[in-house]
């Protein structure tokens, strides 16, 4: 963590100080998307359903990211073979 | 005598219309508001001349008063100059919008035309509208007259986007006393207003995640920035320390337009913040806010011709609140009596009042300070209590005795 700014060292009018990329907000998942790449099919619902972005398609495959993924499983309901599995994360 | 002023025309006009009139050359690019009970006739006027092409204004007509504000936020994000009016139940609408307009910085100027709060419904003048308002991080002036109704909207638009200031700016005129009732009122050239408030330039910031480039503080989409998402404990305190310094800021800005202002029309009044009368020998003196200090000033006169040693201190800006200017206009003062428009439930005295006492806390000269609590719903303030209220207080100032802190004057028991 860098150190915290001091009141007149902000941007004026609640401009953020960072990217929204940059904050991490991955880290309260109780459940993982795990995709199967030999059962996926490539539909890309996973992708298109995803409320946060968080399926990433690079031309060849599926996968999540992780940072910002909230467990919230709706991409394991909408994928249409079952490729996706929700594992408990510890 | 400012060359302007012989161009100046006199027209009839009500507050409300007066208020239209000062939009209708601020070059405002666009109007969001919602009918109520007594602005209605700012947006309608003003509707007329959106509809007759007088003003190049994007008029939105919501669906309610929290939506007229919301299309302000919006609008005066990307840059525009924002007018809304509201009064009322409708202010008490738009309550959350309030503190985001002020929190963003968003120099929005909106009329209210002050009137009581339901229960039991009443569309006539108290101030509880805008006294609910007080903390909501906006710049409330009050006007006396429908002239300076006039006046204080073309000065609210220099306050509002002055870099110093940025706030979002309330005008406050008494509902029915000042909005539906006509006077003489005298209006500048459109090209002198015009050219007095200017276009609103947008102030740079630098911003870090842009590798602290200068980009202009609207939202823009060649240099992308947001306003207002989440800050936590370990920012959102930090975020709100500016506005304290806006606010503190805005006085010697509210000053200096009022000065400026005052060379071009010829109006002014008093520093801006507070207009003093009799005040130099004054030994009671009464505070109060908006269209009462007319009949109030109108007695004291009476009474300084009868050889009563009396005064009026008119509150202008009530905030940012002129403490120093407050503790200095009345420290000669014996007895000083703040007259509230509106009750805060279960506090000790009006709004006004606790302003006026606690600013007075750490003087060695402090007068003896009562609280009138009057003209609820619209009661009217004849001269003659205003009268009664004098004489009381000169009789206070001669025996040093106080029957009572809080009074409730008008009222039948
Ligand atoms: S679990 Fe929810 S957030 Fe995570 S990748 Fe699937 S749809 Fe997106
Ligand atoms: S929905 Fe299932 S099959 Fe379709 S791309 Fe996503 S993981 Fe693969």
């Amino acid at each position: 963590m860098s150190e915290l700014r001091g009141w007149r060292a902000l941007p004026l009018g609640t401009v953020p100080l960072k990217f929204s990329t940059e904050f991490k907000t991955g880290d309260w998942r109780t459940f993982r998307p795990v995709i199967n790449q030999e059962k996926c099919v490539k539909c890309l619902l996973c992708w298109i359903y995803c409320p946060e972005m968080s399926v990433v398609w690079d031309g060849e495959k599926v996968s999540v990211n992780y940072d910002f993924c909230k467990g919230c499983g709706i991409c394991a309901r909408e994928c249409p073979v079952k490729a996706i599995s929700m594992v408990p994360e510890r | 005598m400012a060359a302007e002023r012989t161009q100046e025309i006199v027209m009839g006009l009500n507050g409300n219309e007066a208020v239209a009139w000062a939009v209708k050359q601020c070059n405002v690019d666009v109007v969001a508001a919602y009918p109520i009970t007594p602005q209605t006739i700012i947006v309608e006027e003003f509707s007329e001349f959106v509809a007759n092409g007088e003003v190049n204004t994007e008029f939105v007509p919501v669906e309610s008063e929290h939506s007229a504000l919301s299309a302000c936020v919006g609008a005066a994000a990307v840059g525009a100059r924002a007018f809304t009016a509201t009064a009322s139940q409708g202010l008490a609408l738009m309550w959350e919008i309030l503190y985001i307009a002020a929190g963003l910085r968003l120099p929005i100027v909106m009329a209210v035309v002050n009137r009581a709060l339901s229960a039991p419904i009443n569309i006539h003048c108290d101030h509880s509208d805008a006294m609910g308002a007080r903390d909501s991080g906006w710049v409330q002036l009050y006007v006396e007259d429908s002239q300076e109704a006039y006046d204080t909207v073309i000065q609210a638009f220099r306050i509002a986007e002055h870099p110093d200031v940025l706030l979002p700016v309330m005008v406050n005129l008494d509902g029915f006393f000042l909005s539906h009732t006509l006077q003489d009122v005298r209006i500048l050239p459109d090209e002198v207003v015009k050219k007095f408030v200017g276009t609103r330039d947008p102030i740079k910031i630098k911003v870090p995640y842009l590798g602290d480039k200068e980009v202009p503080l609207v939202l823009d989409g060649e240099t992308p920035i947001t306003l207002g998402p989440l800050a936590l404990p370990d920012y959102y305190f930090e975020h709100k320390m500016p506005q304290v310094e806006a606010m503190e800021k805005a006085k010697e800005v509210i000053k200096e337009v009022n000065e400026e202002y005052a060379r071009l029309s010829g109006r002014k009044y008093g520093n801006g913040l507070t207009v003093a009368y009799g005040l130099d020998d004054a030994e009671a003196a009464v505070v109060l806010l908006g269209s009462a200090a007319g009949t109030v000033r109108y007695v004291a006169r009476e009474l300084r011709r009868e050889g009563y040693k009396v005064g009026v201190l008119r509150i202008r800006a009530f905030r940012p609140f002129p403490v120093e200017d407050v503790v200095e206009k009345l420290s000669n003062v014996k007895v000083v009596c703040v007259m509230d428009r509106a009750i805060s439930y279960g506090a000790r005295g009006g709004p006004l009042f606790m302003e006026v006492r606690s600013a007075f806390y750490d003087s060695p000269e402090k007068p003896i300070i009562l609280n009138y609590i009057y003209g609820l719903g619209g009661r009217d303030l004849p001269p003659a209590v205003a009268r009664k209220i004098f004489l009381e207080l000169l009789d206070i100032a001669e025996t040093g005795r106080v029957k009572q802190l809080i009074n409730y004057v008008g009222v039948r028991e």
